[in-house]
């Protein structure tokens, strides 16, 4: 495996990109930020598919690929099924010693929005999970169907407002909690799943480097914010990524084999959830006073969940 | 296997809907066709600097999405500490990084969004928004000076 190295940032911006620009994502959209990352963690021959998605449209708007590896233009739910059936094949090429290149080492990843990965494409990653395939699957989290214009997923958190789940003078916006699909895919036994953010690009660099080192199914859940959805100035992302770290509604860690569960980030100073809902218009209507139950809701769950986590970590089971 | 290229004619320039491509249609284009990022062999592209590849037309690295911009970054080389931050956050591929040094903006493919500025942790910037018609040479004699301590943000 030729992982790149990673010491600092300095070594790391020797790689040459491998996912070029003018493709149309918007400015600031941090789906790119994501896949460049990836890209550039390792040195291998790499096999990529993505779901339908902002990242998919924009990336392959006919006659343009953004890509330098290559890439499989697939349905909204069926990058897992996609690149697991490409890997499966590669596996059994090599054994027969079919290859152009034999001996030259190659990564499988697929790429999903929250909207194929929590929902639509839900049962073909799971299915992909469960078959042990050696790939990685990366969720670029924006909390919204964006690509389609800002429909709610089961990944929206509660009370952020959405095209069919608005926020109004009957509503707070969505009502439901979002899904936790770190859990989830921990629960398939994937011997590496962990959820990681851009603006900590270390921590996310060597979480990809291990999912790619690592024999089997690994998922990893990616906050991406979505400069258009969550209303935000696209100058901002960093921003608002750091924000969703030191508030702990993203928290980061991995969880090994399914069980041992590491905690990968722990801010000095845990920032109130309202500095990070108050950076983005999707949660303005929050401030109003009948609905700022919902913040002391979001805090609640947030503070819950971290407590869950770190008393987990120290379990060591 | 459809090979989209077969169509292709070799006037590939910056956009091949402006040199005229002549490209299939939706209606005549198969399942399990390809795009060629590069001409030629691309077995070792990682290796290779932007510079050192032969990117076919299909790549969008020869399209340009310039005229997205409002603002532009600029980049004042006598402030920077190569630091790389703008590199790895830059969305668009846009910052011109070579032997950890950070030379440039890619301006053919940087989007103007501002996060390079944003990251930038130089006092002064090494990077600020100008309006995009503003000239380099002007832009950088303006720079601000090093702001003090309290005066920050
Ligand atoms: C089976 C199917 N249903 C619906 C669509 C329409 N569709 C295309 S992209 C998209 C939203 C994608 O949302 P998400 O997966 O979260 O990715 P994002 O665009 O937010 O990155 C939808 C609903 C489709 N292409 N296929
Ligand atoms: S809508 Fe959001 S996710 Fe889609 S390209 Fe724009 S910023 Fe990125
Ligand atoms: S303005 Fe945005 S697209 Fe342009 S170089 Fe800076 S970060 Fe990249
Ligand atoms: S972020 Fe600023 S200091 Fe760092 S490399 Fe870029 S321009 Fe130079
Ligand atoms: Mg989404």
């Amino acid at each position: 495996m030729a992982i790149t190295s990673i010491k600092n940032l300095k070594e790391f911006s020797t790689n040459n990109d491998r996912f070029e620009g003018a493709h149309t994502l918007c400015p600031g959209c941090a789906h790119s930020m994501i896949v460049r990352e990836l890209m550039n963690c390792t040195d291998d021959n790499l096999v990529i598919s993505a779901n339908t998605g902002c990242l998919e449209v924009s990336t392959a708007v006919y006659p343009f690929t953004s890509w330098d590896t290559s890439w499989i233009h697939i349905g909204f739910e069926n990058a897992a099924t996609a690149v697991t059936g490409a890997e499966a094949m590669h596996k059994v090429r090599k054994r027969k010693g079919t290859l152009p290149d034999n001996d030259a080492p190659v990564k499988f990843v697929a790429f999903g929005g929250d909207g194929s990965t929590y929902d639509i494409g839900f049962q073909w990653l799971s299915g992909a999970m469960e078959r042990g395939h050696d790939f990685t699957y990366i969720c670029l989290d924006n909390e919204n169907y964006a690509n389609t214009g800002g429909q709610r997923s089961s990944a929206t958190p509660i009370g952020a407002t959405t095209s069919t789940a608005q926020a109004g003078s009957h509503s707070y916006g969505k009502k439901e909690k979002k899904k936790d699909i770190v859990a989830i895919m921990a629960a398939h036994g994937a011997p590496y799943v962990a959820q990681l953010a851009p603006n900590k690009w270390k921590s996310m660099a060597k979480g990809f480097q291990k999912a790619l080192e690592i024999e089997g199914p690994c998922f990893i859940n990616t906050v991406s914010p979505c400069t258009t959805e969550w209303r935000f100035d696209p100058k901002d992302t960093i921003l608002l990524t750091d924000l969703a770290t030191e508030s702990l509604m993203f928290p980061i860690y991995e969880i090994l084999d399914g069980h041992e569960l590491n905690i990968l980030y722990r801010p000095k100073n845990v920032l109130p959830v309202e500095d990070y809902l108050g950076a983005q218009g999707r949660y303005k209507h929050l401030f109003k006073p009948e609905n700022k139950h919902v913040i002391e809701q979001i805090q609640g769950d947030i503070d819950k969940n971290w407590e869950m986590l770190q008393r987990r970590e120290e379990a060591r089971i | 296997m459809q090979d989209l290229k077969l169509r292709a004619n070799d006037n590939r320039g910056l956009s091949q809907l402006e040199a005229g491509f002549d490209l299939l249609g939706w209606h005549e284009i198969t399942q399990g066709s390809i795009l060629h990022s590069f001409d030629g062999d691309a077995t070792n592209i990682v290796n290779l600097k932007a510079e050192e590849r032969t990117y076919s037309g299909y790549n969008s690295y020869t399209a340009t999405v310039a005229s997205w911009r409002v603002d532009k970054p600029v980049f004042n080389i006598d402030v920077c500490i190569d630091c790389q931050n703008c590199w790895v956050w830059c969305p668009d591929s846009s910052i011109i990084s070579r032997d950890k040094q950070m030379l440039g903006i890619d301006y053919d493919h940087c989007k103007g969004c501002g996060v390079c500025v944003e990251v930038c942790p130089t006092n002064p910037k090494s990077l600020l928004m100008f309006a995009e018609q503003r000239e380099l040479g002007e832009a950088l004699s303006q720079w601000p000076e090093k702001k003090k301590k309290e005066e920050k943000n």
